[in-house]
């Protein structure tokens, strides 16, 4: 079985969907990523969109977009990955009952802090009444999801599954997490990317997906490596056929380049990076890019990608 | 520490690599080798079941949670405070309730299900829950508020829904493959679905998979705020019901392929057999008048189990005991099992909604219901829904031939999935 990225739209610090080329670096604000939004009133319709949060918005958005690129109305399945959740409206509830001492509290925010609001969003949106996932497991959440996409198309119950990658950054998570010291030495950062994945080649596919891996918390750089070197040695995959590695250098013998100063540091940046690779896949600049992450040195992730044709 | 991944070389096409064949294994039973629980009526499966027999409901006025609502609303606590716990679970007590809740119902699984040599087999740890470690994070953020750099870091180290997962398996000592899923009350349902695919797809051997959610001041305000709780305990499928009653507690059973299954020293008497997965797609917290998510989930199921509606012979209902859900859901089972209807019953009238936990404690009932023949009580049953022609099992019930039993998880979100336990044939 073949898997193909049929299309892929992202919202991130370094451009906003519809953006025809590859984007300029994004502009931190101290060591502070945010995303560039678009006129979501393109996507959204106006009454739903003033009751959304932004990762609401983010991820819609995203996922609408994405489904227009393909052409495609109503995928089989929506699978979304987040890591941090609906911040926002969790903080905003969380205040409120703080605050007002646990009375007269409106149930809007709450109804919108459960990390499956995105997922349930789009299927509301679409009507879409198929499988419906959300896996919420820190530098994994992406991964869990791709990884539910491919079980899908294999085991048939989908032929077209929309899967999604996103996460927000907001005053509150922001300063929590900066005093975990977890951007010291990165910068904070955020985004929402859907691709729609198939089991049948496409018009215009962006790329095919290889492979995947994930591995947790290896010791040494060098058991990361070997970790690398068994997932391409498992699909007999030369790594002299390589011509990128975007993210952390793994193999010095294969050209690198870092995503994480576009998009900044988060749980499922992989999506950002997947969307970069599978566009210079797309416009030709390589034929074979692998992506690899290495999230606060505890999760570890790789996908293969290669050109569709 | 040993290193282990999970790669899909083995899934997709490669120059190099052929895959490996699906559909051979697409719709397999997957066994299930031990199960664990931790809830209002028990801290452990046998606990659990001798209060079913009793027929004693976990709900109480409120104990172990600060909040304002103490004395006004019911809510079915885990009889133990956070100390308590940590005693029970041999760890540290600054950990988040719904970690330590998940340590003891997981730990229990994994030792009733006494599998020879664990270490060699891959195996993976999915546990679902909805708020993660909240129930410390509320109290960090109060102080937060007055100042950002006031406030624990300690209290928000299990934030994050998967943080919570991680710290339960690296007690356990799993490494292979972890997951979360927050599906809201349909998450457990949706990691044991998510385990069995896993182990069905050739990719782990051994998944731990349910969930785990601890009663915290957000939820039940949350829920208060949506005015869907009772202050009387609960009545689920009642005409008269008002609403559901919060619970907390952990549930996991552990899937096991046919493999790791010859190995045990007696076969495992139960196997999931059938699930799905469907979308309401109708609004964020209501379900559609008709439960249209949720008769595709039972259709579903049933579709893949290869079985009929007239073979289940036991539903444990979602059945919160609001009046939306419940409706829904009853209506979904007239269109689905008409005329001729199993027993059923909502454990939640012991247990209380425990959200995220709800489908990994109830797959455990249902488990062993399969196992020991149980039907369970739906406690203060009175009058029959106008709307139903059927009406939920009111006695405990033994040496019943249960066959297959199907239990039911809906959620916000239109998140509805279907799990069907069955007798394992010999």
């Amino acid at each position: 079985m073949n898997i193909y990225i049929r299309s892929a739209a992202c919202i991130a610090p370094t451009t906003n969907i519809g953006a025809a080329d590859l984007p300029p670096l994004a502009k931190p604000a101290g060591n502070r990523l945010a995303c560039i939004e678009p006129n979501y009133e393109e996507l959204i319709d106006a009454k739903t969109l003033r009751r959304m949060s932004r990762i609401i918005r983010m991820g819609v958005a995203a996922a609408k977009s994405c489904l227009v690129e393909a052409g495609l109305p109503m995928p089989d399945a929506i699978v979304t990955g987040t890591g941090y959740g609906c911040v926002e409206d969790t903080v905003v509830f969380l205040r409120n009952m703080i605050t007002r001492k646990e009375e007269a509290l409106q149930p809007a925010t709450f109804i919108q802090s459960t990390h499956n609001t995105v997922g349930a969003q789009i299927a509301l949106i679409l009507q879409c009444s198929g499988y419906n996932n959300t896996f919420v497991h820190r530098g994994f959440s992406f991964e869990n999801a791709v990884l539910d996409a491919i079980l899908l198309l294999r085991e048939g119950e989908a032929t077209t599954v929309l899967a999604g990658g996103l996460d927000e950054l907001t005053d509150t998570n922001y300063a929590i997490l900066s005093r975990f010291g977890l951007y010291r030495h990165a910068l904070a950062g955020e985004g929402a990317a859907f691709f729609l994945f198939a089991n049948e080649p496409g018009p215009g596919d962006f790329a095919k997906l290889e492979g995947m891996t994930t591995f947790y918390r290896p010791e040494t750089p060098e058991d990361a490596r070997r970790e690398m070197q068994g997932f391409l040695k498992d699909m007999a995959v030369d790594p002299g056929s390589i011509d990128l590695v975007i993210g952390e250098e793994i193999f010095p013998e294969i050209p690198t380049q870092p995503y994480k100063t576009q998009c900044g540091e988060y749980p499922t940046s992989t999506a950002y990076a997947l969307w970069l690779a599978s566009r210079l896949i797309k416009a030709g600049v390589h034929r074979r890019i692998l992506v690899y992450n290495d999230y606060l040195g505890v999760h570890h992730a790789a996908f293969l990608l290669a050109a569709a044709s | 520490m040993r290193i282990t991944s999970a790669t899909t070389a083995s899934l997709i096409s490669t120059p190099g690599a052929a895959p490996m064949p699906a559909g051979r294994a697409a719709n397999a039973p997957v066994a299930i080798a031990g199960t664990g629980v931790i809830s209002a009526i028990g801290r452990n499966v046998t606990e659990c079941l001798g209060s079913f027999e009793k027929g004693a409901a976990g709900m109480d006025t409120i104990t172990y949670l600060d909040t304002v609502h103490r004395g006004q609303l019911p809510v079915a606590e885990v009889k133990a405070d956070n100390e308590t716990l940590a005693r029970w679970a041999g760890v540290e007590t600054s950990v988040s309730r719904t970690a330590l809740l998940s340590l003891i119902a997981a730990r229990e699984a994994l030792e009733r299900a006494a599998i020879p040599h664990r270490v060699r087999w891959r195996t993976g740890f999915i546990s679902a829950n909805t708020v993660g470690g909240m129930d410390r994070t509320e109290n960090f953020y109060a102080s937060f508020l007055d100042n950002p750099r006031y406030g624990r870091l300690r209290d928000v180290v299990l934030h994050e829904c998967g943080s919570v997962t991680e710290w339960v398996a690296d007690r356990l000592g799993i490494t292979h493959f972890h997951s979360t899923i927050s599906t809201a009350c349909s998450s457990s349902a949706n990691a044991i679905s998510f385990g069995a695919r896993m182990i069905r797809n050739g990719l782990l051997d051994i998944v731990v998979a349910g969930g785990t959610d601890a009663l915290t001041r957000f939820t039940l305000n949350g829920f208060n705020s949506l005015m869907i709780l009772d202050s009387r305990f609960c009545k689920p499928f009642d005409n008269d019901r008002l609403g559901l009653n919060l619970g907390e507690g952990a549930g996991y059973v552990v899937l096991v392929s046919d493999a790791v299954a010859a190995t045990l020293s007696s076969p495992p008497g139960c196997v999931l057999s059938g699930f799905a997965n469907a979308n309401d797609a109708y609004h964020q917290t209501a379900s559609s008048p008709d439960g249209r998510g949720s008769w595709l989930a039972m259709k579903g199921a049933l579709q893949r189990a290869g079985l009929e509606p007239a073979d289940i012979s036991y539903i444990n209902l979602h059945g919160t005991g609001t009046q939306n859900n419940d409706l829904a859901e009853g209506t979904a089972i007239r269109r689905l099992f008409d005329p001729v209807y199993p027993a059923m019953s909502s454990t939640k009238s012991f247990t209380g909604h425990t959200l995220g936990a709800s489908g990994g404690i109830e797959a455990v009932f249902s488990v062993l219901a399969v196992l020991n023949g149980l039907i369970y009580p739906n406690l203060r049953f009175e009058t029959p829904m106008t709307e139903l022609p059927f009406t939920p099992t009111t006695e405990f019930l033994k040496g019943q031939p249960l066959r297959n039993v199907l239990s039911n998880s809906f959620g916000f979100g239109g998140n509805c999935t279907s799990l069907i336990f069955s007798k394992q044939s010999r």
